[in-house]
């Protein structure tokens, strides 16, 4: 099973000049790609026979005051016996003028909530998303709830909301 | 009434008209099938065997709410389901009356002061007979809310209910109608 570290130099390799620093002192490493290079490296590492990640588990966001970040945890699992075996942290930082990173919904059906999740609530677009809405506050709802600078509404179709 | 008593035989009874309407009302209390959260969950486990919402007659839970004259708004009110709520509420007949089961329904609850997308109690948007307290409230909560609500029923005076405009309007539990 390769490690998260091995993983990264393979990718490194595989897509010079895309794959960003390898972050070692948290407790889950993780791997900084660029947004640009996310669907190929996305296509490459699940249909690659040795790493094979064809489950991924969640896409998270967070926002780091001028910079959306999408964290996504990746699972190679042994469709046979049902086991997991090895697992990958992709990284992807966009600027919060323009927060657009390609779209994974095509390689793990999976991604497509969870990307109406992130958009609804973070605000990030994913370009090439087959319907890329909100997913839980109601369709009109102004602004990305999970936003650090996200004001709070006061009024809801009349509702006093103060 | 002092005239009448006790001049009959046994079997001859005599009440007022609005005392049988108002025991009959509150002896079936039809709540709506409508649960938002955990103490949805409660309201459910309340009508098991265990501890048996039928004691009290409010065990028909009617899945329309055209049939229902009570709503037990179980858990919180997000805003998306808010203006649901309220449609519910005005498709009910009257007289229709409201308990708000927990901290949420009650003012938002842990939601009061971060939760964006709550509503910061239900009677911004309808009007509530009982609030009932807790994060959730056990079923024998729920049970003193009803038992609270039928007595609040016994003092309702039907000929009057034009006047005073019905028992949709809040008003404080337990207190004699005007």
């Amino acid at each position: 099973m390769p490690s998260p570290k091995e993983i990264h130099d393979r990718l490194k390799s595989q897509f010079p000049g895309f794959i960003l620093d390898f972050v070692e002192e948290r407790i889950d490493p993780y791997t900084q790609v660029k947004p640009e290079a996310l669907a190929r490296v996305a296509a490459f590492i699940k249909n690659d026979s040795e790493l094979a990640f064809n489950y991924l588990v969640s896409i998270s966001s967070l926002d780091e005051q001028g910079t959306l970040n999408a964290v996504y945890h990746l699972q190679s699992v042994d469709l046979q016996t049902g086991r997991t075996r090895h697992g990958v942290i992709l990284k992807v930082c966009v600027p919060v003028e323009n927060p657009v990173i390609p779209s994974v919904a095509h390689i793990w059906p999976t991604a497509d909530w969870q990307e109406r999740e992130c958009y609804d609530l973070m605000g990030i677009r994913f370009s090439g998303h087959p319907d890329l809405k909100r997913i839980l506050t109601e369709e009109g709802w102004v602004g990305h709830p999970l936003r650090k600078d996200y004001v709070f509404p006061t009024e809801y179709r009349g509702i006093d909301l103060t | 009434m002092a005239i009448l008593e006790n001049r009959f035989d046994e079997n001859i009874l005599t009440t007022t008209v609005d005392r049988v309407i108002n025991y009959c009302r509150g002896s079936s209390l039809w709540p709506v099938t409508f649960g938002l959260a955990c103490c949805a969950i409660e309201m459910m486990c309340s009508g098991q065997a265990r501890y048996d919402i039928a004691r009290f007659g409010a065990e028909v839970f009617r899945a329309s709410p055209r049939q229902a004259d009570l709503m037990i708004v179980a858990g919180t009110v997000t805003l998306k389901m808010a203006t649901r709520v309220k449609t519910l509420y005005e498709q009910m007949p009257e007289p229709k009356y409201v308990i708000a089961l927990g901290s949420c329904a009650n003012n938002g609850g842990p939601y009061y002061q971060h939760g964006y997308h709550v509503l910061k109690g239900v009677d911004r948007i309808i009007p509530v007979d009982v609030y009932v307290p807790g994060c959730p409230p056990r079923p024998e909560a729920l049970f003193d809310a009803i038992v609270k609500l039928q007595k609040k029923l016994l003092e309702t005076r039907l000929l009057r209910r034009k006047t005073d405009e019905g028992s949709s309007q809040p008003t404080i539990t337990g207190a004699p109608a005007a």
